[in-house]
């Protein structure tokens, strides 16, 4: 593709408050619905959810950054990823917020109690851990920092990512219901195939 | 419409009851959905008229009633009874009916009658559900036939003083007050009595998290949360959860039943 179709940097950064704007979406609804009385019966239960969700969603936003730049041939659109992978950790920590006061009154005893015993709390811890690492070192300083263990660093987002739909599938699972956790799997399983076809093209 | 009854003081509660609209709002009923709101959104084509309920097995009178009949059997009372969901929210409900010991008289149960099984209604054409493989249905509950016999497990027909809407078990349904919710089986076509326990549909789904006895247990968590407390809906989104009670509250009625009982055994 000729160099001149490319998007610049500074074009694509204009984008960038737009993005911010739209991907806030789930902030102005759920103050839709609670301004509307559309929480449901139990509105902690609906905001608990509905804030793990839209961290899946943007996880998935954010690992479809790189397929989508290769696909169109625009590698500058990298400048959005990390407003993206953000929003990803902002839903997640709404999530996690959720769980500790709804369900666990903020109490850290409850808290760890829970997270022994109950196998999708722990995966979900687990996968929360690196997801904390990745935002702190988010920043340019620390990319500066890290040098090339940066990226070996952030490779964890496919972990964090697998982790995340198994929490998901887990939380389903006694009810036998699994089509959105399938959902949020395959489309995670396609991202990372892509990656996969790439890297193995890529070798002589 | 309206279902009259005469409230029976003997079973009152001084808490406030669940607003009506999450009571007829936020439902299991899987053979509708999954989702708390699909019972309310998608029961509409349910038919409950002509309706027949079959009591049989270990009786001596077998029968068939029409729920015509079964509305005229005994006096409508109105009972205020909490429900405690093994999913760990609650409610409080003034349900109207009666004692589903007067129905189970009516037909004599022999001496080898020891358990009473549940059947609810499948109508493919009105319970979307139904194509989902989540249970094996149609879906059976069950009881222990002096459970069943005891006078606060309530045959019923009507909620907040009107005839149960589809999504809440038209046209009638159990409710076991010290038992997590999903014992009490809805739109029931069959009651059969029998020597052996049923296979009940939640056992067979998943027989490490739910047992047959499913008694309100703050002791006994559920493999995958704890039971120890529970959030009441209806209540401010910031209202703390509140402590679930043993055998929901009514430890003092029913806790005779489980004498020398392990009940983290027989969960």
């Amino acid at each position: 593709m000729p160099s001149a179709a490319h998007w610049q940097a500074r074009q694509v950064a204009r984008f960038k408050p737009l993005l911010f704007l739209l991907a806030l979406y789930p902030v102005y609804r759920w103050f839709w619905l609670a301004a509307t009385g559309g929480l449901t019966a139990n509105p902690p239960e609906f905001l608990i959810r509905s804030t793990g969700i839209w961290a899946l969603v943007a996880l998935g936003l954010t690992l479809a950054v790189t397929p989508l730049r290769r696909l169109i041939g625009q590698p500058a659109l990298v400048r959005l990823r990390r407003m993206l992978g953000l929003f990803a950790f902002f839903y997640t920590v709404l999530h996690v917020l959720g769980w500790a006061f709804w369900e666990r009154g903020w109490s850290v005893a409850s808290m760890w109690q829970d997270i022994g015993q109950r196998t999708f709390i722990l995966v979900g811890t687990v996968a929360f851990i690196p997801m904390l690492a990745l935002a702190l070192t988010s920043t340019q300083g620390w990319i500066r920092r890290l040098g090339r263990h940066w990226q070996r660093l952030h490779r964890s987002v496919y972990a964090i990512a697998a982790l995340s739909v198994w929490h998901f599938w887990l939380v389903r699972a006694g009810k036998n219901d699994f089509a959105e956790p399938y959902a949020y799997g395959a489309i995670l399983a396609v991202l990372l195939a892509l990656r996969v076809f790439v890297a193995v093209r890529r070798k002589p | 419409p309206a279902l009259p009854a005469t409230p029976n003081p003997q079973y009152w509660l001084s808490e406030k009851p669940t607003p009506e609209t999450d009571v007829t709002g936020y439902n299991n009923f899987y053979e509708f959905g999954t989702g708390k709101a699909d019972p309310r959104d998608r029961s509409g084509r349910f038919q409950t008229r002509p309706w027949t309920v079959a009591v049989e097995g270990e009786v001596a009178k077998p029968r068939s009633f029409d729920i015509d009949d079964l509305l005229k059997l005994a006096p409508m009372e109105e009972r205020i009874y909490r429900l405690r969901c093994v999913e760990a929210w609650s409610m409080v409900i003034p349900w109207t009916g009666y004692s589903l010991s007067v129905l189970l008289n009516r037909v004599q149960p022999t001496s080898k009658a020891k358990f009473v099984e549940f059947t609810t209604a499948t109508q493919p054409e009105s319970m979307p559900g139904l194509r989902s493989r989540i249970l094996d249905w149609p879906y059976v509950e069950g009881l222990r036939i002096d459970e069943a016999m005891h006078p606060l497990t309530m045959l019923v027909f009507g909620v907040y003083g009107k005839v149960l809407p589809n999504q809440n078990g038209a046209p009638l349904r159990v409710a076991i007050p010290w038992k997590y919710g999903f014992k009490s089986g809805k739109s029931i076509v069959r009651i059969r009595l029998l020597e052996e326990a049923p296979q009940t549909s939640w056992v067979k789904a998943a027989p490490n998290e739910y047992g047959f006895f499913a008694n309100v247990n703050p002791e006994v968590d559920h493999p995958r949360w704890s039971q120890a407390t529970e959030r009441r809906i209806g209540t401010s989104f910031l209202a703390p959860r509140v402590e679930t009670l043993m055998f929901n509250g009514y430890g003092e009625q029913v806790a005779a039943l489980y004498q020398g009982m392990d009940l983290s055994r027989y969960y």
